[in-house]
Order: C-alpha cells, then structure tokens, then sequence
C-alpha cells in the first residue's frame, strides 16, 4: 500500500522554542493516523505544515505523493483541512458557508450548491441551513467545518484536535460521523490529547513531546505498553499500604507502585473486573477496608508517565 | 493571465461573503454613517457660522472634506475585517483552499470599498439638505466621485497592513483609526492651510487628503480662487496629485500586503 502521507525530519522552531524536532511519519492510504500529545507538544505545528499553511525550516513532505513545499497549489486541491476552532464564518448560514468553500474550491456554481446540500444532509444540518451559524451550538458549529473540509470528497483530510472544547455528549457524536462519513476510503490524520478519542478513531497511533515521536503503535499496542486498565485501592492508614500491595501484585502479577502521600496503590490489571473482584474478597480476608477502589482506564497521562516518567500536567505554554 | 482571472474569480466569492455581513448585520452601515452625518451638521453649522469665504459658500468648501475624511475613515473596516479573520481562523482555511493568494485582500478591500460607496450616498442627501451643491456637470460630478473612491481603496490597502500586522480585533481598532486624526485634519478638508506655521502648512499642502478634497472642489465648481487651495504645485494641479497620490499608495501597500498577508498567516 502507497504512503498518503509522508513527512520526513520536520523542523519548526519558534525563537528558542523547537515546536518540532526531527519528527518523521508516514501514513499508508485509506488508513487512519492518531498523532496524540499534550498541549505543546508540537501536534498542530505538524498538521500546519503537512496542510501546506506553513513551512518547515528543515525537512521533507510529501501528500498524495506531491511534494508540499514545491507544489503546495497541487497539494490544496486534494486535502481537507478541519482545524482546531471552527473555521466557519458567523454571519453566513451554514448553507452559504459551504457554498462558498465549494466556490473557492473552484467547483462550478450549480455543482457547489448541489455538494453543499448533499453535505449538511449528511451532517445533520439540513434544518438548520438557512439559519446564520451564530446561532449554531458548538458541535453543530464543528460539524460544519467538518463538512468543509470534505466537501469535495478529498482523498487526504486533515482533523486538528476536532473534539477539544466539545461537551462529551457531542464528542460522542463527533466520534460517530468520523467513523462513519470520513474514514471510509480517505486517509485520515488527525491530532488529539485524548488517549481514547486516538483509541476510538485511530489505526496507528504515535505519541509526541517536545515535538518528537516517543511512541509509536496500533492503540492496543500502546495501551498494553501503558498497561491499559490500572486497578487502584486508597486505604486510610499508610501501615496498611504493604499488605494492599502485597495483594495486589499477587492477584494482578505486576509490580505494584506506591504514592504514600495520597495512600495509593496502583497495578496494571489486565484481568479487568475479575481481578477486582478477587482483590476486594483478599482485602476483606486481610481485614483491610479500603477508602476507595476501582479500574481506571489509561489516560494520556498514563501514557506519559510510562514513557517518559513525567506526567503531561504542570507543563507549561499553548499549543504551538 | 489565468492567476489574475483566477484572483479576480476568487476576490468575488469573498467579496459576496463580506457583503452578507454588511446586510446581516445592518448597525455597521448605520453606525459608520452617524458620524459622517454629524460632522456635516456640527462643520456645517458650527464651523459654519464662523467661516465666511470669500467667493464660495462653507456649506459647498465643506463637503468635498468630508467626503475625503469619511473615506479615509472607512479604511479602519479594512484593518478591522482582517485582523478578525486572521484571529478566527478563517484565513487558515482559505489558505488551505486551491485559490488565489490574493483573493482575502481583494474581496475584503472591494466590499469595504462598496461600503464606501453607500455611506457616501447617505452623506450626499444630508449635504444636500444642508445646502451644499454641484454647480458643474454630470460628467465632472462623477469625475469628483471616481477620485474620492479612487482614493478611499488606496487608502484600505494601507488598512489591510496593519490589520495584518496587530492580528488582534481590539488593537486594529485603536491602530486603524489613530493615525487618521493628523491625516485628515492637517489639511484643507475643513479649514483652509493659510493660517498654518510655515512647515506645517508644506504638509498639508501636501498632504494627499488636500489634494482630494481640492480635486472634488475644482471638478465640482465648489471652490474659490483664493481660499483654501495653498500654494505651491498641489494648490495648481489637485487632481493630477490625487489621483498620483491615489497610485503611488497603492503601488506600495498592494505588494505589501500580500507579503504581510502570506507571513502573518504562516505564523
């Protein structure tokens, strides 16, 4: 399978700030590409660059196997960019937003008019077309923009952070017209800081920091080098911390670690519920009752602390 | 041949964009035409019943002014209009898009430059009914016109720099307007220069503000041969400078925007 997308040896740098250092990637056709990082990490820098709106100071791009810093008209007509704010314009209804990015497309009148209904059809805006899109709720608002950037069914689409600021419920169904309207057949890219959004919505996953790859894999294979469920038990009194821990590397198998500040013990538990189960009837034998216990899913920060050692909170700076 | 056909496809789409915010959101017209009218009526009646030329009513002096201070003014919406486009995101999207470079710049300049047009219209009735009047033909009436236009889009595209050099809505605001003050003021669009120290009355002799409102004055028979014209070669060719000075800006702050505008966006 050819590469949709391939950058090689990306290098930003923003004053003394590298935004992006030496990063590599390629990104096979039809698949679906997560890049996840922490605010800062370098995440919309990339796409910036690979969408043509900015140059590196050092490396290679290629998009649709056309070179992006020689021939960025070519690259325009064949990707859709979705960025991190709604692109979309307030004062024009939703209809004549899509008409007009169908226009500037260069599509002709009367096949930009019939591609922007098609479009709010199939992004569930059809009744609110006529309305100006101040009026949009935030989802609706990125549904459009979404809808932008496929309007002309591009074979490579660019998504930077496309649920960041969305109430869960409206990332849930963000999450649904990705999987279902945009990566049938299209080459995907698209950035986020949710672990579970790469998970959902990604068939290669790299994790990147300080504008480096420091981890690459299908979200499983990133999830069992994080551990994937971790099983956590609080108790009241830091002498009873051992025996938790003893308990705990028993029925899980895995070195337990220890925050004896907050009283916490936690374990990868790929045994899931069963493994709780079996730990609370081992507590309760060891007459220990625990202040709190449950599976908790890896977060990003799970993520990092497995491979840098370092949490993504208390990190400083936007997102360059 | 093709980039210009393909910019001026382009300008127009956005132009259409920028004109539906003009009737979605009708305050704009409304409010950038309150303060014309009142400067008509406060000039008119205040400076007015002070100023007495010899030879030409201050009703018909003043117009040609403000009309020149109005367009100038309009220009600030060119600063305003980009710099929120920059700050939303909206040029990153155009820029992703397989059109022109130039099409942003184009369509916003063109739409503050109809929106020009339509204050000015509102301005001409209340001058109108002020008294002021075109006492030559349609020909030249229309002449005047073209220069004030001429001059009003030279003019947004020194707006469109610092629109795209500040980025941010609030400070474009305060930067689109400031500088117009000295502009409009140091000139004859109001008073004439006569009475100025030496220096300053070499600049706005000079100024291109005066060379306009002169220009419309001549073409409109609305000025008189010894007030208010200054001296020197402005004061004897006004509409060979306007329309010079209308050139000369634009040549400079085209190119230059275009270049603002691919490194703001790029950042």
């Amino acid at each position: 399978m050819a590469d949709a997308i391939v950058a090689e040896g990306l290098v930003k740098t923003y004053g003394s700030v590298r935004a992006l250092d030496g990063l590599d990637l390629r990104v096979p056709e039809g698949t679906v590409f997560g890049l996840l990082g922490p605010n800062g990490a370098g995440k919309t820098t990339c796409v910036r660059i690979l969408a043509t709106l900015l140059r590196p100071d050092r490396g290679q791009v290629r998009v649709g196997d056309i070179d992006v810093l020689t021939h960025p008209d070519q690259v325009r007509r064949i990707i859709g960019l979705s960025g991190q704010f709604a692109a979309v314009d307030d004062n024009l209804t939703g209809y004549e937003n899509l008409e007009m990015i169908g226009r500037l497309y260069q599509l002709g009148k009367a096949q930009a008019r019939q591609r922007a209904h098609e479009l709010l059809e199939r992004f569930e805006l059809s009744d609110a077309a006529a309305r100006p899109v101040k009026t949009y709720s935030g989802g609706m608002r990125r549904r459009l923009d979404l809808a932008g950037a496929l309007l002309t069914s591009p074979p490579v689409i660019f998504l930077d952070e496309p649920t960041t600021g969305l109430d869960p419920r409206s990332r849930l169904g963000m999450w649904d017209v990705i999987n279902e309207r945009v990566r049938s057949g299209t080459t995907l890219l698209l950035t986020t800081q949710y672990l579970e959004e790469a998970d959902r919505l990604a068939d290669e996953v790299m994790v990147i920091d300080h504008g480096r790859a420091i981890a690459q894999g299908t979200p499983d294979e990133l999830k069992r080098q994080v551990g994937g469920e971790r099983l956590e038990v609080e108790v009241a009194h830091t002498a009873e911390l051992e025996t938790v821990r003893g308990v705990l590397e028993k029925v899980c198998g895995e070195t337990a670690s220890v925050d004896p500040e907050v009283r916490r013990v936690s374990v990868p538990a790929a045994g899931g519920v069963g493994a709780l189960v079996e730990v609370v009837r081992q507590l309760d034998t060891a007459e220990v009752v625990p202040l709190d216990i449950g599976l908790h899913r890896a977060t990003l920060d799970d993520v990092f602390l497995a491979l840098t050692g370092a949490a993504t909170t208390q990190r400083k700076g936007g997102d360059q | 041949m093709n980039a210009v056909a393909g910019a001026l496809h382009d300008g127009w789409v956005v132009t259409k964009r920028n004109l539906i915010k003009i009737k979605r959101v009708p305050d704009l017209v409304i409010f950038s035409s309150i303060q014309p009218i009142m400067f008509v009526l406060l000039f008119a009646y205040v400076f007015g019943s002070a100023i007495h030329p010899a030879g030409v009513n201050y009703k018909d002096y003043l117009m040609a002014g403000i009309f020149t201070q109005t367009v100038a003014f309009g220009s600030a919406l060119t600063a305003i209009g980009l710099a929120d486009d920059l700050s939303k995101g909206i040029v990153d999207r155009f820029r992703s898009l397989p059109m022109s470079r130039a099409a942003v710049l184009i369509g916003r300049t063109t739409s503050d430059l109809l929106n020009n047009v339509l204050v000015v219209v509102v301005m001409s009735s209340c001058g109108l009914l002020v008294g002021w009047r075109i006492h030559t033909d349609p020909l030249r009436a229309a002449g005047g016109l073209a220069l004030l236009f001429l001059f009003g889009y030279a003019m947004s595209w020194i707006a469109a720099v610092i629109g795209l050099s500040v980025r941010s809505v609030e400070v474009a605001q305060q930067a689109g307007f400031l500088w117009l003050f000295p502009l409009t003021f140091l000139s004859n669009a109001f008073v004439t220069t006569d009475g100025l120290p030496a220096a300053l009355r070499a600049v706005a002799d000079w100024n291109p503000v005066s060379s306009v409102a002169l220009a419309m004055r001549d073409l409109w028979g609305n000025s008189a041969a010894g007030f208010g014209r200054g001296s020197g070669f402005p004061a004897n060719h006004p509409v060979l400078m306007a329309v010079l000075w209308s050139a000369a800006i634009t040549a400079i702050f085209l190119p230059l925007s275009i270049v603002k505008y691919r490194r703001a966006a790029s950042r």
